[in-house]
């Protein structure tokens, strides 16, 4: 039967085909702009590290003066950036599973070839469980231990593209590079490792997303040369030579827990760790906040609101392109009231009625699919010529390449269900009457 | 044209006139917000920056060490303006729509009580708000005693004579004259010696807490801070040569330090650069906006089509008994209307509530209500070009269709 219906949804296209076309047409550009915006948001919006982030935690603190506090309303102004001295404390209490501080510098790589221009890479300064905690994958070599932080040890691991440009992607352990004019060992150097979002980087002054850091040191070291974080924010006059003591903040912490129902626990720490910072005199306001990576990423807002704005703008369209739709559709379907009134006087039920007509719009579904799939591939096309970090990074994967043939599915039947019902309640007997 | 009999037909095609309804309705809500957001866009796009943006680029350069900037600064302001067709260069801290140098609060006392705003100063060596081409309303230009050497580590000199903004003194002191007024911000003082038409912030956030003019220029001497950012002027004709060959002539210059490449260009393409994604946006929502008026108006004209089709037997025994085709097509546009406009009023309540829904999710201000009627013409003008083609054929139906069978 199904066979048969196929065959008059066909015959009834080939009979109007201008209207075939446009509710195509339009189908189509609605699904086609949905999923080019949904495509966007996922990639936005995804776990960057999903095997763990549930078990990744960062810490927010409030060193602010009392002035302008108000309990329970005000929350850290900094997001997880919190003063060299507490991610130091937090570190040596040891209270996590894993637990690295992190800030964010430019450094300035010296090639060691004559006669090319020093260059400026993103780099992190860090401490030594950042690589296990995050799971960063070693091509040669590894990590430093906690003893290389304590010692301010000249230490470095590249990333994979750095090893390519700086060694011609040879095995580089224990080859010297010269960053911000001081030799460093290079001990590891990583595979392609990008999380996107580049959730370490949110508040630390890095791009959110884009090829990931090519330079990794010792927090200690590197800034016992200088280089400076990205992001400092003081809240009172500071002498910035001495970061360290200044009142400012500008490194953040992540800990790796065992299971993330340790979490609670954890917080009753960090609480406890501020009120005795209190009763020090150091800090005045008790609210911490320790969310997990996905929370975090929700509490910082990383997903630009104009991804946000266009989906819901290509929902809306799809919409109107559905009531279109079912306008197109019932024009036929009362069109051919002679049609389903012969069919029924041959002894068609009105549930064949019903799924000849459902056929129909389901066509009309899969061929909207087909060329939304082509809309979608024009749109990501367009999107990855802009100058968005994030620009290159869209593609239709095979989730979204299913999700677009559901989507326009859904979408058909659902504009097909009125026209449908509307031919299996037509009368046969005034439909055969020659009027 | 009498409605009454247009209402009574209509009653017996409740769906197909809900759908159309409902198709203007949808329209008219997205249409409004969409061309809204457009105009929003829009005026942020032409930020007026107040510098002459045809004839200035910058060149910045990083990485270089702290004690040498005397030395750096000599070498670029010498080697930058030996360039043929380079009108003047100088040292500024940051120019419109390049890296940001320096955004601080201040106050309007020295204890820090009174908040003022938060601004965005620019600093820059003796001749710098001249070259910026930054147009003087009040008080007076730095003089050359007003340019004073910054301390190691120091941001400003201790104690400041400087420029700002219009924009920037109807925010501080509305309606009083701003010029010998002083503020502070953390242990500097400043005192205002002039008002300048405009000069915008280096890279304005619409959602950020400082106005898109909020501006301090501080006049320094060249040294300490001042380094590493060479502000150069040209005719608008040398600008593009001169700027291939002053980013050139850095690794001469100095050849131990970086070229920041992305930054060193003329202010235009800076310009163009930081706009790029609202433009993108924008064309996206024109590109919305062209399409659903499409899907709208094929929507309309296929209900019509078929409408007419269903009618022709009615069709014919009106004009059979002496209808003439101009009442025919009336008949059928005052119907289009009818329907347009009870979409229209749909339409306008749910445009209102997308507006409050996206004020509530997103920096979105509230729609303008004159984009309603605008919106309403609109679409009863699309309503009207939908529904001629088959009115027309409607009119053009024989009255002999009424006296044949069938």
């Amino acid at each position: 039967m199904f066979g048969y219906y196929l065959d008059l949804a066909i015959r009834s296209f080939k009979r109007n085909r201008v209207l075939t076309a446009l509710m195509v047409l339009a189908l189509g550009l609605g699904i086609g702009a949905s999923i080019t915006t949904l495509t966007v948001l996922k990639l936005l919006s995804g776990d960057p590290l999903p095997q763990k982030s549930a078990r990744l935690f960062t810490a927010e603190i409030d060193p602010l003066p009392a002035q302008g506090y108000v309990p329970g309303q005000t929350k850290p102004p900094w997001g997880n950036l919190m003063p060299y001295t507490d991610a130091m404390n937090l570190l040596r209490a040891h209270r996590a599973e894993r637990q690295a501080a992190m800030a964010l510098t430019q450094a300035k790589v010296t090639p060691a070839r004559a006669g090319e221009h020093p260059f400026f890479s993103d780099a992190v300064m860090t401490t030594a469980d950042f690589f296990a905690m995050f799971d960063a994958p070693f091509e040669y070599g590894s990590g430093w231990n906690a003893q290389s932080d304590d010692d301010s040890a000249r230490v470095a691991v590249i990333a994979g593209f750095l090893n390519d440009k700086l060694f011609g992607g040879k095995n580089s352990v224990g080859q010297v590079i010269r960053i911000n004019d001081h030799d460093y060992r290079v001990v590891g150097v990583l595979k392609d490792w990008s999380p996107q979002p580049r959730f370490y980087a949110v508040d630390l002054g890095g791009r959110s997303y884009g090829n990931g850091d090519a330079v990794f040191l010792p927090l200690k070291s590197a800034r016992a040369d200088d280089m400076d974080p990205q992001n400092v924010s003081c809240w009172q006059t500071a002498d910035i030579q001495h970061l360290e003591t200044a009142p400012c903040v500008f490194v953040s912490v992540w800990v790796e827990l065992k299971h993330a129902s340790d979490a609670a626990a954890y917080q009753t720490f960090l609480s406890n760790y501020v009120q005795q910072q209190i009763s020090l005199g150091r800090f005045q306001r008790p609210e911490v906040v320790f969310p997990n990576l996905m929370k975090f990423l929700a509490l910082e807002q990383v997903v630009p609101d104009d991804a946000r704005l266009q989906t819901n703008l290509a929902f809306g369209f799809l919409l109107i392109c559905i009531v279109n739709t079912v306008g197109l559709l019932l024009a036929k379907c009362l069109r051919r009231s002679r049609e389903i009134g012969v069919r029924r006087a041959l002894g068609a039920t009105r549930r064949a009625i019903f799924a000849q007509f459902m056929v129909e719009s389901g066509m009309v579904g899969i061929a909207g699919g087909v060329l939304g799939l082509v809309f979608a591939e024009l749109g990501l096309w367009a999107i990855r010529h802009q100058p968005a970090q994030y620009a290159h990074l869209a593609h239709l994967d095979v989730s979204m390449f299913f999700a677009t043939f559901v989507i326009a599915l859904i979408a058909s039947l659902i504009a097909g269900l009125l026209p449908a019902w509307r031919a299996c309640v037509v009368a046969p007997a005034p439909q055969l009457k020659s009027v | 044209m009498q409605i009454q009999p247009i209402l009574a037909a209509l009653k017996h095609h409740k769906l197909a006139t809900f759908l159309i309804a409902m198709e203007i309705a949808l329209a008219c809500a997205v249409l409004c917000n969409a061309v809204f957001l457009i105009a929003t866009r829009m005026s942020a796009m032409n930020l007026h920056s107040g510098v002459d943006e045809d004839s200035l680029g910058a060149i910045v350069v990083t990485g270089f060490d702290p004690r040498q900037v005397n030395d750096l600064n000599a070498r670029m302001l010498a080697g930058l303006g030996a360039i043929p067709g380079v009108e003047s260069v100088h040292a500024i801290s940051s120019v419109p729509f390049g890296p940001q140098w320096g955004v601080s609060g201040m106050t309007l006392d020295q204890a820090g009580k009174q908040p003022g705003a938060v601004v965005e100063f620019y600093l820059g060596d003796p001749g710098t708000p001249k070259a910026l081409g930054l147009k003087l309303v009040a008080g007076h230009m730095p003089a050359a005693d007003d340019y004073q050497p910054l301390q190691d580590h120091e941001f400003f000199p201790p104690s400041s004579r400087v420029l700002i903004t219009r924009a920037l003194a109807e925010k501080l002191w509305p309606g009083e004259n701003p010029l010998g007024k002083q503020f502070w911000s953390a242990k500097w003082q400043f005192r205002v010696i002039g008002v300048v038409a405009n000069l915008s912030v280096s890279q304005y956030t619409e959602n950020g807490e400082h106005g898109a003019e909020w501006c301090v220029f501080v006049p320094v001497q060249a040294g300490g801070q001042l380094a590493g950012t060479y502000l150069i002027r040209a005719k608008p004709r040398d600008l593009e040569r001169v700027m291939t060959r002053a980013r050139a002539a850095v690794a001469r210059i100095a050849p131990d330090v970086v070229l920041d490449h992305a930054n060193s260009h003329t202010i235009s393409f800076l310009r163009a650069r930081f706009f790029q994604t609202d433009r993108a946006m924008t064309g996206l929502l024109v590109g919305v906006i062209v399409a659903l008026l499409g899907v709208t108006a094929f929507g309309i004209v296929g209900l019509a089509s078929f409408w007419v089709a269903q009618r022709r037997k009615q069709i014919g025994i009106r004009r059979a008994l002496g209808a003439t085709r101009a009442d025919i097509l009336r008949y059928f546009q005052t119907e289009n209307f009818l329907i347009v406009t009870f979409g229209i009023v749909l339409g306008i309540v749910l445009a209102i509530g997308i507006n409050l829904a996206l004020m509530k999710w997103f920096e979105v201000s509230r729609l303008p209500l004159w984009y309603l009627p605008v919106g309403a013409v609109v679409l009863w003008l699309l309503g009207q070009l939908a529904v001629l083609a088959p009115a027309l054929r409607a009119a053009a139906v024989p009255p002999v269709v009424a006296t044949r069978s069938v």
